[in-house]
């Protein structure tokens, strides 16, 4: 064994090639008191890209609100977030983005996008119960964008459906500003036993290190660099970058998991995601404050004649690193030899901090753990940032231009089948949404998605959302807004909101205005969290989601995603969007005020791209949502839905679609009638109370400060609004129902 | 009445069916692991839904040479109860012990939906209980679901009551729309000739339960329970 580095020094011509700069570079130097080798330099640059050390995001990420009286794991500090939900029960969550490998190979980007996030949740000992995605394309008219959308929606669905977790709900929304730069953001939720939950920590000199699942390839090397450059026209070219999935080697890997951690053996456990062995064990030391010896030559290789950086640096999916206890290496062995997986010691802990690797017993690299991870030697920079010179257009947008369209009627169908307003069935419907068996939310369509937890009385809500239009606009309001709007869909269910995680996409963090909005964004998030009570519990940031149009380097709109979770005490009080029963009374619950702020109306009817975010007051956001939850435990309410994208109007045909009951309802004459019906001011639900309720529903609503309007009643087979016959449901469902299959079969 | 479910590797459907005949209809239950060459005394054997072994070959062609399987097919040429559901019932008809084929959906695309399924014949374990036309509500969640035999095999499955459900319209019509996957004359569901072994693509285990807010599928389970006890 050669414990002597005698490999030839690499100079910062070839860290520039690696993405580092001058600055990192003698830094790095300075870390290791003498000039790097090849394969240090390749450590530092991914562990240091942007991907893996949130180098411009972790100053503003910290502002974020993460404390809780419910909360069992500190933001960032696990692989995913952990909500104490009573019973001995945990809910582990966390959304993630896969948005560049999506962009330049959908279906395998998207696929390992949903094998990375699951193994986040499973390493901590939870089993996933549910999956969620948001997702962004383009024009929906674009071939490019078709073919990127089916690559993803298969590639989820393939990946998920074997993997044999159900997929629940989500969201697709299409604008331009996706055409090149796609968002594919996945999640998932896990249920775990409080007394089994494992760290991904590594401690005690001696232990075994242990390298399971599948064995190591060439695919993904430096694709957590490549994740976070540009994407350019030779983008395609980067190829290699891109991962590729095997679900049932995943699917295999969660059940050996799971059964590894009730042997007791396990000390910790991270999963191999970007940047790969390196990142799994300079992370988990780091954490635990020990070293660590590894053998890169006893990693199973899928190729012959790897490097050792390729190896050390390789993204392969379905693998996990493993610190075991001395003396049960043969219990562990058992488990994934039952599994038929691969599990072979690479090395052991160690004293002190520092990182040795080996290959064919030659010392390669020598690095300390700490200097390699984010809150310990990894670079943090503080950007500087501007308002962004477009928010003068938004702001000096006049509704009084906007034009009353002589045919609200038509408006009504082009928005029940627009894109982002229409049923996206024909991307659900390849998704396994029921496999599992604890889906509520199948036959009983509620504004969030809701999973039981078997063995309780409890049930767990789920719901993600951004409206990045909203955010464009205002970064502070829309990321409120974004939050708001999750709170409101697991208010809506009966569920008190949680806990969040989030998917900070946005564009060139060197581009002042774009730093601006992710700053003013951040700031709104942490103002709504800090009401609802909900905080953030961790997630990512994928920034340069850009493109390059004419030399010049186009954004993304900036679309933090929010994920967050609510917790129905009692899974009877799970409450649904549909009409129940004709001659039942509508009420809007919310001050309504003329908005056509940011509407789908205003910006694809009348082709208005720039005007302000949508009213908005969280203090009566906050009151809505407690008052709904109230009138769902006291039994009145026969149903709830949130007004989102299309307004009032599409608020209706929703509920109204499910169930074929038609309704009839008033508009309101101190209010311009495109605005009463498509405007989408926030903190409205709207909701059906039968007439044996009705007396208990006003002297409720009367009780409370939060402002209510009646609608209408439902009934008959019709859109009534003020006696004008605005179609029958059957045939808006239609419109509703086929829009999209319709264009994808174009 | 003991039950045993095969665990094959990539199995993810062997939960839920372990749940709906343990904690649902409170039966024994054996998960029987893919490895073993034991039965353990179970009475009825149910293949469950899932990719078995990832199905990246054809769906259900690999299992088929579990050393389980061995057992299984000795079990079923004794005359004993076997059911496949989805990648169960894929599995059954690569071990030959039932005729036929599932090929991809006629829109290559995997579906996971509800969809209406009524019984053709009285005369099985599995519709007994359920009355003529109705029709049920139950899901299907599969790749290749689209069955298929040739002309032979289909009048054989006739001639001999083989064919269990159909897919069929709410109101229980068998149509060409209401057919999700482009089935030979909708079939859904089929046992063999000497009608111990049952297979089928929709998922009765995911309509059982009052968690799922349908439990049009329970009265399967129901049937197969009221004949054997009695």
């Amino acid at each position: 064994m050669s414990d002597t580095l005698d490999s030839p020094v690499a100079t910062f011509e070839t860290a520039k090639k690696l993405g580092l700069l001058r600055e990192e570079y003698d830094h790095i130097c300075e870390i290791l008191g003498r000039e790097p080798n090849f394969d240090e330099l390749s450590i530092y640059s991914v562990m240091w890209s942007e991907h893996c050390s949130y180098k411009n995001s972790i100053t503003w990420l910290k502002t974020l609100p993460k404390e809780g009286p419910h909360m069992l794991a500190k933001a960032g500090e696990e692989n995913a977030g952990l909500v104490d939900i009573g019973d001995g029960l945990a809910c582990a969550f966390k959304i993630e983005s896969h948005n560049h490998p999506s962009a330049i190979e959908p279906y395998q980007g998207a696929a390992t996008g949903v094998g990375g996030i699951n193994r986040d949740i499973f390493t901590m000992g939870a089993r996933p119960i549910a999956q969620l995605n948001s997702l962004r394309f383009g024009n929906i008219d674009s071939e490019r964008t078709k073919w990127l959308m089916k690559g993803v929606v298969r590639g989820i669905g393939d990946y998920g459906n074997a993997f044999g977790v159900p997929t629940v709900g989500g969201e697709v929304f299409f604008d331009d500003c996706y055409n090149v730069n796609i968002l594919v953001n996945a999640m998932s939720v896990g249920v775990v036993d409080t007394a089994k939950t494992v760290k991904a920590i590594s401690y005690g000199a001696g232990n075994p290190v242990f390298i399971v699942g599948s064995a190591t390839g060439k695919d993904g090397i430096h694709g957590a660099t490549f994740a976070s450059g540009d994407l350019h026209d030779d983008s395609h070219e980067d190829l290699p970058a891109v991962q590729v999935g095997d679900p049932f080697q995943e699917k295999l890997l969660l059940e050996a998991t799971l059964e590894l951690i009730d042997t007791g053996a396990v000390v910790g456990m991270q999963d191999m995601g970007a940047a790969g062995i390196i990142c799994s064990t300079s992370e988990m030391s780091a954490k635990g404050e020990h070293g660590m010896v590894i053998h890169l030559d006893k990693v199973p290789t899928r190729q012959q004649n790897m490097e050792s950086w390729e190896i050390l640096l390789s993204e392969s999916q379905e693998r996990m690193l493993v610190v075991g206890k001395k003396g049960m290496e043969q219990a562990i062995l058992d488990v994934f030899d039952k599994w038929d997986l691969n599990c072979t010691q690479i090395g052991e802990v160690t004293e002190g901090e520092r990182l040795l690797f080996y290959m064919n017993d030659k010392l390669i690299a020598d690095v300390p753990a700490e200097s390699l991870v984010l809150g310990g030697g990894a670079p943090v920079y503080t950007r500087e940032y501007k308002e962004p010179a477009y928010l003068t257009k938004v702001n000096s947008f006049d509704k009084t231009q906007v034009k009353l369209p002589d045919d609200l009627k038509e408006v009504a169908r082009f928005l029940a089948g627009h894109p982002n307003i229409a049923s996206k069935k024909w991307v659900y419907n390849q998704y396994d949404s029921m496999v599992g068996t604890v889906t509520m939310t199948t036959n009983r369509v509620s504004d969030a998605a809701v999973a039981d937890v078997r063995g309780t009385d409890k049930a767990i809500a789920m719901s993600v959302d951004c409206n990045a239009r909203y955010v464009y606009s205002d970064p502070f309001k829309g990321c409120a807004i974004a939050v708001s709007e999750a709170a409101r869909n697991i208010s809506c269910s009966g569920a008190v909101p949680s806990a969040v995680t989030n998917c900070l996409n946005f564009g060139n963090p060197y581009n002042p205005e774009v730093y601006w909005q992710f700053v003013n964004a951040i700031k709104g998030m942490s103002a709504a969290c800090e009401k609802f009570k909900t905080p953030v519990t961790g997630g990512n940031v994928s920034f340069y989601n850009q493109s390059m149009i004419n030399k010049e380097e186009v954004p993304v709109f900036p679309t933090p995603t929010i994920g967050m979770i609510g917790l129905l005490e009692s899974k009877n009080n799970l409450m649904t969007l549909d009409f129940k029963n004709e001659g039942d009374h509508i009420f809007l619950l919310g001050k309504n005020p003329e908005d056509l702020n940011c509407s789908e109306y205003l910006y694809s009817f009348h082709k208005i791209k720039h005007s302000p975010a949508p009213y908005f007051n969280l203090e009566e956001e906050f009151a809505v949502q407690e008052f709904v939850r109230s009138l769902i435990r006291s039994g009145v309410l026969a149903s709830a839905h949130d007004v989102s994208e299309g307004g009032i109007f599409i608020n209706l045909l929703e509920s109204a679609m499910i169930s074929e009951i038609g309704f009839g309802i008033e508009t309101d004459d101190e209010i311009r009638k495109d605005a009463f019906l498509f405007g989408e001011a926030q903190g409205r639900v709207m909701v059906s109370v039968s007439d044996a309720n009705l007396a208990i529903f006003l002297e409720l609503s009367a009780a409370s400060d939060v402002e209510f309007t009646k609608l209408g009643e439902t009934g008959g087979k019709k859109a009534l609004i003020d006696n004008e016959d605005f179609g029958d449901i059957i045939n808006l469902k239609s419109i509703y129902e086929n829009a999209i299959g319709n264009k994808m079969a174009e | 009445m003991k039950f045993g479910v095969v665990v094959f590797p990539g199995s993810n459907c062997d939960r839920d069916m372990e749940h709906v005949l343990g904690n649902v209809m409170d039966q024994k239950v054996e998960m029987l692991w893919h490895k073993e060459h034991d039965l353990k005394g179970c009475d009825f054997i149910v293949l469950p839904g899932g990719f078995s072994y990832g199905d990246y070959l054809r769906s259900g062609a690999i299992a088929r040479f579990s050393p389980i399987m061995q057992e299984v097919l000795d079990f079923a040429d004794k005359g004993g109860f076997v059911l496949g559901i989805c990648n169960g019932f894929q599995i059954l008809t690569e071990a030959h012990l039932l005729p036929g084929a599932l090929l991809h959906n006629n829109n290559r695309q995997f579906i996971c939906k509800n969809v209406y399924i009524t019984p053709s014949t009285k005369n099985s374990l599995l519709t007994s209980g359920i009355s003529e036309n109705k029709a049920m509500k139950i899901p299907i969640a599969h790749g290749e679901g689209n069955y298929f035999a040739n002309d032979d095999v289909i009048r054989e499955l006739n001639g001999n009551d083989q064919v269990l459900f159909r897919y069929c319209n709410s109101n229980g019509e068998i149509t060409a729309d209401s057919n999700p996957n482009g089935s030979l004359e909708n079939i859904a569901g089929i046992c063999n000739k000497q009608r111990n072994v049952f297979g089928m693509m929709p998922h009765p285990e995911r309509a059982a339960d009052f968690i799922q807010g349908n439990e049009d599928g329970k009265v399967i389970f129901e049937s197969i329970l009221n004949i054997v006890n009695a």
